[in-house]
C-alpha cells in the first residue's frame, strides 16, 4: 500500500516537473496553453497528497478551469498576428554562451545552498500550528486555514484583494472590452449545458463559501466557481445589460476590499488595531467579509476575462441594421 | 480494497503521463484539446478513488469541483475559435455612434 | 458479507481499467480526431462510471452515493455536450473525417 502511495507521489513530481519544463519551452503557445491545464489538474492532486485541501480546491477551480479559459482569451485575442518569433541572433561567443552559463553554474550552486540549509532545520517543524490551534476558539470559526486567513492573518486577505482589483483597474487602463465570443450561432447542446451547470455552480460556490467556516473552502474558492458560472454564461452569449456597466459594475469589482477597509476602518476607531475583530462578533464579520470578497472575486476574475473597461453598449437597433444590412 | 485502488490510481495516473504526448503531438489544437478533456475525466476517477483509499471525503469535493469546470475551459476553446482571429471584430464596440 | 461487496467494489474497479487505457491508446493510436474523440468518450462514460459504481457500494452514507452520482452525470453531460461541440466546430472548420485509404 505504502509502495503504490510512494510510486504514485513519485510519477506525479516527475510529471509535475517534465511539464513545467516543456510548457515554458513550448514555442506553440496553443500547445503552452493545453500543457498548463493539465499541469494545474496535475497541481491540485499533489496540494492533496500533501494533505492541503484548501489550495487543492483553488488549483483545481483556477488552475483547470478559470485560468485555461482566461488564457485561450488571451491567446484568442492575440489572433495569428502574434507569433513566437525567434530572438534576433546573437553576436559574440560570450553572449551565446551566457544563458547556459547562468543555468550550468547558478542553479546548482542555489541547489547546493539550499539543500546545506535544508539539513541545518529541525526535522519536525510545525510552524505556526500550536500558536493557531491555541487561539482559534477566539477566532470566530472552527477551520484553522479560515482563522488564519480571515482573522489573524486578515490583513494579507485584505491585501490580495486590493492586488486583484488593481490587477482589474490596469486592464482597463490597457483596451475596451470585447466580447470574445460570438453572440449568434450558439449550439443547442451548449444552452442546455449552460441552464444545467449555471444553478449547479451557484448552488456548489454556496456550499462551498458557508463551509468555509468548518472546513475546507471559502470567499476564494466560491468567488472562483461563480467567475466560472459568470463566463460560462458569457460563453452563450449573455452580456452585462446596459445600466449595469456604470457604477453597479464597479461596486461589485469593489465591494470585498472596501467591505475589508470598513471593517479596518471600524475595529482601528474602537480598539485601536485595525482587524481586531470583538470576540463575540468575529463569526458575523467573517461571514459578511467572505460574502463580499466572494462576489468581488468573481467578478473581477470575469472581468479579467473581458480584457479591457466596458464600453457603453450601442443601441440594439443600430446592430440589427447592421447585422440586416 | 485500499491497496487495489491506490495501484489503480496509479495505473490511472501513468495513462495520463501517456496521454501528454498526444498533447506534444497534436497536431491539430483540437487533438490537444481532446488530450486534456481526457485528464480531466481520469483526475476525476484518481480523485474519488485516493478520497476512498485515503479516508478523505474531502476529495469528493475536489473531483465534483473538477467535474463542474473541465467542461469551461473546453467550451471556451470551442467557442472561442469559432471567431476567426485574422476577420475584422464584429463586435459592438466598432458600431460607429 | 462485507467482503462480497468488497470483491464486487475490486471487481468493478479492474473493470474499469480498459476502459481509460482504451481511451488513452485510441487517442494514441487513432488516425484522426473523430476517431480520438469516439474513443476519449469511453473513458467519461464507462470507465468513470464503473468506479463511481464500485466507491457507491462502499459508501457510507446516502449522501455520499448522490455525490458520486452527481459527479458522475455531469461529467457524462458535459462529455458528451463537449465532444458534441468539438466534433461539430471540426466539420464547420472542414476537418475531413478519416477514410481508411
Amino acid at each position: 500500500m505504502t509502495g503504490a502511495q510512494t510510486l504514485f507521489d513519485g510519477l506525479l513530481v516527475l510529471l509535475l516537473v517534465i511539464l513545467a519544463w516543456v510548457l515554458l519551452a513550448s514555442k506553440d503557445l496553443f500547445r503552452a496553453i493545453v500543457l498548463f491545464i493539465s499541469f494545474g489538474l496535475l497541481l491540485a492532486l499533489a496540494w492533496l497528497r500533501l494533505k492541503a485541501p484548501d489550495i487543492a480546491l483553488a488549483e483545481a477551480i483556477i488552475g483547470a478551469g478559470i485560468t485555461g479559459a482566461l488564457l485561450l482569451v488571451g491567446l484568442g485575442r492575440l489572433g495569428s498576428a502574434v507569433r513566437c518569433r525567434p530572438l534576433p541572433v546573437r553576436t559574440t561567443p560570450l553572449q551565446r554562451l551566457s544563458a547556459p552559463l547562468l543555468v550550468g553554474l547558478l542553479l546548482p550552486s542555489i541547489a547546493a545552498v539550499v539543500l546545506v540549509e535544508l539539513f541545518t532545520l529541525p526535522i519536525v517543524a510545525s510552524g505556526q500550528i500550536k500558536l493557531v490551534a491555541a487561539h482559534l476558539e477566539h477566532a470566530g470559526v472552527d477551520h484553522p486555514v479560515t482563522a488564519v486567513l480571515l482573522n489573524f492573518r486578515g490583513y494579507d486577505t485584505f491585501l490580495e484583494m486590493g492586488v486583484l482589483l488593481l490587477a482589474v483597474l490596469s486592464i482597463w487602463s490597457l483596451d475596451r472590452a470585447r466580447h470574445p465570443f460570438a453572440r449568434d450561432q450558439i449550439p443547442a447542446a451548449l444552452l442546455t449545458l449552460q441552464r444545467l451547470l449555471l444553478p449547479l455552480l451557484i448552488l456548489v460556490a454556496g456550499y462551498i463559501l458557508q463551509r468555509g467556516a468548518q472546513g475546507p473552502g471559502g470567499a476564494f474558492q466560491a468567488g472562483a466557481l461563480l467567475a466560472a458560472g459568470i463566463i460560462l454564461a458569457a460563453l452563450c452569449g449573455h452580456r452585462l445589460p446596459p445600466g449595469h456597466q456604470g457604477l453597479l459594475l464597479r461596486l461589485a469589482l469593489s465591494c470585498g476590499f472596501t467591505t475589508f477597509l470598513l471593517a479596518a476602518a471600524v475595529t482601528l476607531a474602537r480598539s485601536g488595531v485595525p482587524l481586531l475583530y470583538p470576540e463575540h462578533l468575529a463569526g458575523s464579520l467573517i461571514l459578511l467579509i467572505e460574502i463580499a470578497a466572494t462576489f468581488s472575486i468573481a467578478f473581477l476574475l470575469a472581468a479579467a476575462m473581458a480584457g479591457g473597461h466596458p464600453v457603453p453598449e450601442a443601441k440594439p437597433t443600430a446592430i440589427d441594421e447592421r447585422k440586416s444590412a | 480494497m485500499t491497496s487495489l485502488s491506490l495501484i489503480v490510481a496509479l495505473i490511472l495516473l501513468l495513462t495520463i503521463a501517456l496521454g501528454l504526448i498526444r498533447v506534444l503531438r497534436g497536431p491539430t489544437p483540437t487533438d490537444r484539446m481532446l488530450a486534456a478533456q481526457l485528464f480531466g475525466t481520469t483526475a476525476v476517477a484518481i480523485l474519488l478513488l485516493l478520497g476512498f483509499a485515503t479516508h478523505s471525503p474531502v476529495m469528493t469535493d475536489v473531483a465534483l469541483v473538477f467535474a463542474l469546470l473541465t467542461a469551461v475551459a473546453a467550451v471556451t476553446f470551442v467557442r472561442r475559435a469559432e471567431v476567426d482571429p485574422m476577420a475584422p471584430e464584429q463586435d459592438v464596440d466598432d458600431v460607429p455612434d | 458479507m462485507m467482503s462480497l461487496i468488497d470483491l464486487f467494489s475490486g471487481a468493478l474497479i479492474l473493470a474499469s481499467l480498459p476502459f481509460f487505457v482504451a481511451g488513452t491508446l485510441g487517442l494514441l493510436r487513432f488516425p484522426d480526431l473523430y476517431c480520438r474523440l469516439h474513443a476519449l468518450t469511453k473513458a467519461d462514460n464507462l470507465g468513470l462510471g464503473l468506479v463511481v459504481l464500485a466507491l457507491m457500494l462502499q459508501a457510507q452514507s446516502w449522501l455520499q452515493v448522490l455525490r458520486l452520482l452527481l459527479i458522475w452525470l455531469l461529467v457524462l453531460i458535459a462529455g458528451a455536450t463537449v465532444a458534441h461541440l468539438i466534433a461539430r466546430k471540426a466539420l464547420a472548420a472542414g476537418h475531413r473525417p478519416w477514410r481508411r485509404p
